[in-house]
């Protein structure tokens, strides 16, 4: 049993919560994942950590509610328990002084992106931060980024705050600003990190994204969140999250991720009946 | 009824093997209530009289953990059924488990002197039978512990190598902390072997069992990740560790299409519905493959193929098929499981060797376009050598698709603790008459030394352990 110390909502259905886990926090390290299991009949559902405080002993997560595990996480609050979290998981993001790094999120991607942008930071590098919502009341941590960034950029898909358009678009920007790129980190939705990775490679620019798999285990026993890169099979919650890439296989990520769509569906309709008869 | 001193040897001789009472095939496999009904006591007694209680019983020498066979037997025939779950326990902790699970043809039934001329005596469901009294009458006695030595040890996994490796440290005064990466204890025990052939419960009570005993369980910490081997010697103050951590690395067949939606490993498959109960979806919210009406194959012939194609016969798989390289009698899988299979209605097709998964436009599988193979010269192993025949490629129509070749060792503990010697399988490197391995006051048995085997084997190695840490910890030796 894990206690939730406190909750916030930083945009409609993006709430941050901070969960004792001692072991967890002091072991953690950016890019690395935990799965947690809200309650006993429950699933098993990765989330990456976003933050953690090794003295007080709590993990911080930041949860878009998408279907039912993550929307019946984001209605607890401060002094609710969850039943189990295992970490942290996953191959830590490879950090070095790459010279000029940008790091790029896509909605919640922003909240998985964080712990490596700040990695970078303390790595030495000139730091570029560029964050992508829909519109202005999804934009998420904002103050967070502008504080590890060298530059920091938020576009909106509507215009309604910061750069009128898609992050590539930005990107694409900075590249024919003549600005010398070295490395570029990506995370969030799939077609987003697709098309980055389009951008960045004629120019060759090391680009790594974080594949979000469907998972089970996520220490590597059932082989579920296979992933296609250079076209060998890899698994994302050990090999991974992160990859290259320009190596990835991201019609057979979107493709696999589809796989219980109509029985996630019957959850979260089941979950949303229980809501609305309390 | 007669006893052991009033028959005749002819008269044993005479008794029919007593057959397990089951579940009717056509019932069960609808449903995920334990197949095999058990032994009444009668039927227990009368299996037990045909035991010709050798004088150099080779059952035993069958027996990887040497359980006093003859000795528990003749109880059960006097109706000491306690006396013979107790007798048992002095070599084997899990006896409700290996006499459900172990491949009794291959080891204790193999050897019993009646197989040559006769069927053997029915050892498993003897065991099972002992066991399960002892159990469900209320009866298991906590076995005493020994004053602490001081000592603390850490397992990790809680299979059955770790579990009972754990048993024996804590009678002999140790402390044990058992790390375990899954939030349920047991291993394969709980996420491989489904309900029906192993009920979750067994487990359970065999695990609470050492709860009493004072062993200290930490389910959800990852070693490699959660902490590292040197971290629990040097930081944590573990005077040893022992590695149990199983075979657990899914393999996959290396052709084209294995990605397409509806193929899994057997691991993924057994996971959601055993540890995860999507049988129960959507009161349970895992969900796994929709069965139903559908047409499923499990590439493999083990008792986890066995154990995966029972299982989607269950979920409501119109056809539910065991697709096999080689012929039927090369299959490892235990006798009773395929028998069983059978019987519920599972297809065997042998000799078929998948060459590519089809999918349709949507990536989800239609097909798996086969080769029709024939036994050719013995291999290495012994066994019969699939050749294929030339031009006898066609196309078998499946919905879903379970791979089910094997396992390799999980990656973690190698990565994080590269001073532990691994094999060129990844498997790790132990010396067998103490399981210690490469690095100083680190041990390791079962699947992760031995590779896929057994739950005996697994067990045998965990208590070989336990002897070799604690003669090393207390400069004492154990006879
Ligand atoms: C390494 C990793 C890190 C992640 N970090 C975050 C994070 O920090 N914040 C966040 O909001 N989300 C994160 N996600 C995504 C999050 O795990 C899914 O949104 C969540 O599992 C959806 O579950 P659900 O029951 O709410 O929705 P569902 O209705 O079950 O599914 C919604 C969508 O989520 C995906 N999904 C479903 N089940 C799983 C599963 N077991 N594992 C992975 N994806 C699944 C499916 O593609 C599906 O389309 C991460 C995913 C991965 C793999
Ligand atoms: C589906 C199936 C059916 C089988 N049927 C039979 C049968 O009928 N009869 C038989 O005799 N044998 C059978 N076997 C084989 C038998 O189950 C194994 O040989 C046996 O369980 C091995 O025991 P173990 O303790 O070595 O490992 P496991 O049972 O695999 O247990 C290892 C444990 O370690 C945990 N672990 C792994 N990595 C870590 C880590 N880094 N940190 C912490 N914990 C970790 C795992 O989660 C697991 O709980 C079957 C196997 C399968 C998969
Ligand atoms: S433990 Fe297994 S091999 Fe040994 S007697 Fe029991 S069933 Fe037979
Ligand atoms: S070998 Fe067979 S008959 Fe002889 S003691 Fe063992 S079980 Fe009994
Ligand atoms: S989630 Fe099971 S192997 Fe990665």
């Amino acid at each position: 049993m894990h206690k939730i110390v406190s909750t916030i909502f930083l945009a409609e259905n993006i709430k941050k919560i901070e969960i004792e886990a001692p072991r967890i926090a002091k072991k953690r390290k950016a890019g690395q994942f935990i799965m947690i299991r809200v309650g006993q009949t429950g699933e098993r559902v990765p989330l990456t950590i976003a933050d953690s405080d090794p003295e007080k002993g709590t993990i911080t997560i930041i949860v878009q509610g998408m279907g039912k595990s993550t929307r019946e996480l984001n209605s607890k609050e401060a002094g609710d328990t969850v039943s189990d979290i295992v970490g942290p998981l996953g191959t830590p993001s490879h950090i070095e002084k790459f010279g000029t790094a940008v790091s790029i999120g896509g909605g919640v991607g922003t909240a998985i992106a964080y712990p490596t942008a700040v990695a970078l930071k303390e790595a030495g590098n000139y730091v570029i931060t560029i964050n992508g919502a829909r519109s202005k009341e999804l934009v998420i941590l904002e103050n967070e980024m502008k504080a590890v960034s060298d530059e920091a950029y938020i576009t909106t898909d509507d215009g309604s705050y910061g750069f009128h358009g898609f992050v590539t678009q930005k990107l694409q920007e900075l590249i024919d600003s003549g600005k010398k790129i070295d490395y570029v980190l990506a995370i969030g939705p799939i077609p987003m990190m697709r098309a980055i990775a389009e951008v960045t490679r004629p120019y060759h620019i090391k680009t790594m994204v974080s594949l979000n798999p469907i998972m089970v285990d996520g220490t590597g026993m059932c082989g579920g969140c296979r992933v296609t890169v250079d076209n060998q099979i890899k698994f994302a919650c050990v090999d991974g999250p992160e990859f290259d890439a320009h190596q990835v296989d991201f019609k057979n990520l979107t493709d696999r991720n589809k796989l219980y769509l109509p029985e996630e569906k019957q959850s979260a309709e089941a979950f949303s009946h229980q809501c609305n008869l309390q | 009824m007669p006893t052991q001193h009033t028959l005749t040897t002819k008269e044993r001789f005479a008794i029919p093997r007593q057959e397990m009472p089951a579940q009717r095939a056509d019932e069960r496999n609808k449903n995920f209530k334990e197949v095999n009904l058990g032994y009444t006591a009668e039927l227990a007694q009368k299996e037990a009289l045909r035991c010709i209680q050798c004088k150099d019983p080779a059952c035993i020498k069958g027996c990887p953990v040497n359980i006093k066979i003859d000795q528990f037997i003749k109880l059960i025939s006097d109706g000491n059924f306690l006396g013979a779950a107790r007798k048992i326990k002095e070599d084997n902790v899990l006896p409700a488990i290996c006499g459900r699970v172990c491949p009794q043809e291959d080891q204790c039934e193999k050897t019993c002197i009646l197989t040559k001329k006769h069927r053997s005596v029915a050892i498993g469901n003897l065991e099972r039978f002992a066991a399960d009294y002892e159990r469900e009458t209320g009866n298991v006695e906590l076995p005493t512990v020994k004053a602490s030595t001081g000592k603390t040890i850490a397992v990790i996994g809680s299979g059955p190598a770790g579990l009972s490796c754990a048993n024996d440290l804590i009678q002999l005064g140790h402390s044990v902390t058992v790390f375990e990466a899954l939030h349920e204890l047991g291993g394969v025990l709980v996420y491989g072997i489904p309900e029906f052939r192993l009920p979750k419960d067994i487990v359970k009570s065999e695990i609470d069992g050492l709860k009493k005993l004072g062993v200290n369980f930490i389910p959800n910490a990852v070693a490699g990740r959660s902490v590292t081997v040197d971290e629990l010697l040097k930081e944590e103050g573990f005077d040893a560790v022992f590695i149990g951590v199983g075979a657990g690395l899914p393999w996959f067949l290396g052709i084209p299409g294995e990605n397409l939606l509806g193929v899994y490993s057997a691991n993924e498959f057994l996971t959601r519905v055993n540890l995860m109960k999507s049988y129960q979806f959507p009161d349970n919210d895992t969900p796994v493959f929709n069965c139903k009406g559908k047409n499923v194959a499990v590439f493999g012939g083990g008792n986890t193929a066995m154990d995966a194609v029972r299982t989607a016969k269950r979920l409501g798989a119109e056809h539910a098929s065991i697709v096999y390289r080689r012929s039927e009698a090369e299959m490892p899988a235990r006798l009773e499981e395929v028998h069983h299979a059978k019987e519920e209605g599972i297809e065997f097709l042998m000799l078929m060797n998948p060459l590519e998964f089809i999918g349709n436009d949507q990536q989800w599988l239609t097909g798996a376009k086969c080769l029709r193979m024939e036994l050719g010269e013995p291999d290495e192993s012994g066994r019969r050598r699939p050749v294929p025949i030339k031009d006898s490629e066609f196309i078998l129509p499946i919905d879903m698709a379970v791979i089910s070749i094997g396992n390799g060792s999980n990656p973690l503990i190698k990565q994080t603790t590269p001073d532990i010697e691994v094999s060129k399988r990844d498997t790790i490197v132990v010396d067998i008459n103490t399981m210690a391995t490469s690095k100083e006051d680190v041990y390791a048995g079962g699947d992760i030394v031995t590779g896929g085997a057994t739950v005996i084997l697994a067990m045998g190695a965990g208590r070989t352990a336990a002897k070799a840490i604690h003669e090393k910890l207390m400069g004492t030796v154990i006879q």
